[in-house]
């Protein structure tokens, strides 16, 4: 066993460069294995933490169709209605939203825009699980008279702000002086969607300003627990269809969405992304395997004549066999080890904004299947070795 | 007993037209510690003979027995083994494994017979002293003469103490200096007691062997020992 070992080990040795771009296929199918599956992965976590950083006890009701369908549009009323603790037990609290997207802020010299600028009520921070870092929230006073005050999401508060601090700061929101009173914690998450690139205000002061009055963009309706989200959606669902006049539940002209429901479809998407990534890599790790059976072949034709002298010397043909299998089954786990390196170190960056996520179980099966491979795709070339007549071998030159 | 006993041995190589007969019947007995020489011309079908002889080739018909035992009904694995205990071989290009010290190339047959790694380094060691080569053990091929190369060759041949070494044309790559150096080792064995079968087509390299078979047109022609008909 161990003079096989050696004996292989002799063989690889004997042509290091052919050994290193054969390893250099196989680690690169490793890699990309790993790597991509990290990225779905990562990708998978990102959707998961930004519909967390909604709340998983908070429902989302939105305006569905418009009015030129003939629907109603959202308003403060039907928000009000549905804190009702007869005809909606399981609902706790309900907050109205309008939004408006790339709203341009500028402080000083620095400009940005704002991915999504909210006006709400105050209840708004809790029910999207907004902590402060600094400052304060806007209050209800706020609300009611519409003042110009703005709490900053971390992203657009380190935009705008750099290091330094934001609280009492102005800022001018589409060319409207606002003061900034609080800047949010981070939620973190990456890539599009970063929901700290946002801005809350009073929502009085949004609509004033902003959105007009017209419906509402949004209300969020908080439910006593995450486990009665289920009937605290019903509720609420009946309570707007009796409100809009909604009959026929296809024509409704509102939509309650839940974040579990939304999770669900939104990792259906990312698996299927990460299944294709994964395909892209196999496909890749099976070229690395092809080119073993290339070399492989390349270098048992080269040694035939060493065969027929083994083989003269009484090597049994399975220790031939073992030889030569031994040596593209050490290619495949050495390029598989160096694959498993290269993979875990490229995934410590962020890629196209998704920071990667490695799955150990798909580290194991990487590295598995590229010793398999190398077992698999050297036994050709092994079996040919191993079957060759001593007499013919010999007299190869 | 006798060591080689061979009769009738035909070797027929291709078929229909392309048909050639490369042994048409040979009868040949080798007694232990005998030192023959087979001398030809080429393509009289001597090298045949040593492939037969050597259990790399299975003969058409005839019958070979090889210390009594009837080697045509050999399995490829059980000819393996019988190549490994009782023959020993002495290419004319030596063949020795390259990236690999003479000790490893000497070891190699003892590595198939599954001896442990001690003992294995001991003889291979013993055998490399005996052809005089100890001295150079760890060289590779590359970084010895041909004289040298085929003394670890044949040190690499007797090592498992085979029942006959088969020498093909052993100094047919050497010049004469290393030519007597290589047949001095070989005369040196069969004084020892080893069996030695040679081919060569030299008339002065077949002087060493106490016993000369000519083989011409796949047969046997003259059988001589000691200049004396057999």
């Amino acid at each position: 066993m161990t003079e096989t070992l050696r004996f292989a080990l002799r063989g690889l040795a004997a042509n290091k460069l052919r050994s290193a771009l054969t390893t250099l296929g196989i680690l690169i199918g490793v890699a990309a294995v790993i790597v991509l599956i990290a990225v779905g992965n990562g990708a998978s976590v990102a959707v998961a933490n930004s519909i967390s950083a909604l709340g998983t006890n908070v429902l989302t009701v939105s305006a569905q169709g418009g009015s030129r369908s003939g629907g109603k549009p959202l308003t403060l009323a039907d928000t009000r209605a549905l804190v009702d603790p007869l005809g909606a037990p399981d609902v706790a609290a309900a907050t109205p939203v309008v939004s408006a997207n790339n709203v341009s802020v500028t402080q000083a010299d620095t400009n940005a825009a704002i991915r999504q600028f909210v006006g709400a009520e105050p209840a708004y921070l809790a029910a999207t699980n907004g902590t402060l870092a600094q400052g304060v929230s806007f209050a209800d006073a706020d609300v009611a008279e519409a003042r110009k005050v703005v709490v900053l999401g971390a992203t657009t508060a380190s935009t705008l702000f750099g290091a330094g601090t934001a609280v009492g700061k102005p800022v001018l929101v589409n060319n409207l002086p606002f003061t900034v009173v609080g800047v949010l914690a981070a939620k973190g998450g990456s890539g599009p969607g970063d929901p700290d690139d946002v801005a809350v205000a009073p929502l009085s002061t949004v609509q004033n300003m902003l959105t007009g009055y017209g419906g509402l963009s949004q209300i969020l309706v908080t439910a006593r627990a995450a486990d009665v989200m289920a009937q605290a959606q019903a509720q609420v669902t009946a309570i707007l269809d009796n409100r809009h006049g909604v009959t026929d539940p296809a024509k409704t002209d509102f939509r309650v969405s839940n974040p579990t429901q939304l999770l669900a479809a939104r990792s259906a998407a990312t698996e299927t992304f990460t299944v294709l990534l994964a395909a892209v890599a196999a496909i890749s790790l099976l070229v690395g395997g092809i080119g073993i059976t290339n070399i492989m072949l390349v270098t048992v034709t080269e040694r035939i004549r060493e065969i027929g002298v083994r083989k003269a010397l009484g090597a049994p043909s399975s220790a031939i066999l073992g030889q030569f299998l031994t040596e593209a089954t050490l290619l495949g786990l050495l390029g598989g080890g160096l694959g498993v390196a290269a993979g875990l170190a490229a995934s410590g960056f962020t890629i196209s904004g998704i920071k990667p996520v490695v799955s150990w179980p798909s580290v194991l099966l990487a590295f598995g299947v590229a010793a398999v491979i190398g077992l698999f795709f050297g036994s050709y070339p092994a079996h040919r070795a191993a079957r060759m007549r001593p007499i013919e071998a010999l007299r190869h030159d | 007993m006798t060591a080689i006993e061979v009769t009738g041995l035909r070797k027929v190589y291709g078929s229909g037209s392309t048909e050639v007969h490369a042994l048409r019947g040979v009868d040949l007995a080798v007694e232990h510690g005998e030192y023959v020489a087979i001398v030809g011309a080429s393509g009289s079908g001597k090298s045949t003979l040593l492939n037969v002889l050597g259990c790399l080739d299975v003969p058409t018909a005839g019958s070979y027995r090889l210390d009594g035992i009837e080697v045509a009904t050999f399995s490829e694995t059980q000819l393996a083994l019988l190549r490994n205990r009782k023959i020993g071989f002495v290419f004319q290009s030596f063949n020795l494994i390259p990236r690999t010290s003479a000790l490893s190339n000497v070891e190699l047959p003892l590595i198939y017979a599954k001896m442990p790694r001690k003992a294995r380094r001991a003889r291979a060691m013993a055998a490399l002293d005996l052809v005089g080569i100890g001295h150079r053990a760890d060289h590779a091929p590359n970084q010895l003469s041909g004289g040298e190369q085929q003394r670890v060759a044949i040190a690499r041949a007797l090592v498992t103490a085979p029942t006959m070494v088969l020498a093909d044309e052993p100094t047919g790559n050497l010049d004469s200096r290393n030519s007597a150096d290589v047949l001095a080792v070989l005369d040196r064995l069969n004084a020892a007691g080893r069996t030695v079968v040679m081919i060569t087509h030299e008339a002065e390299v077949a002087a060493h062997a106490r016993r000369v078979v000519r083989v011409q047109d796949g047969l046997i022609v003259s059988d001589e020992v000691a200049g004396v008909p057999a």
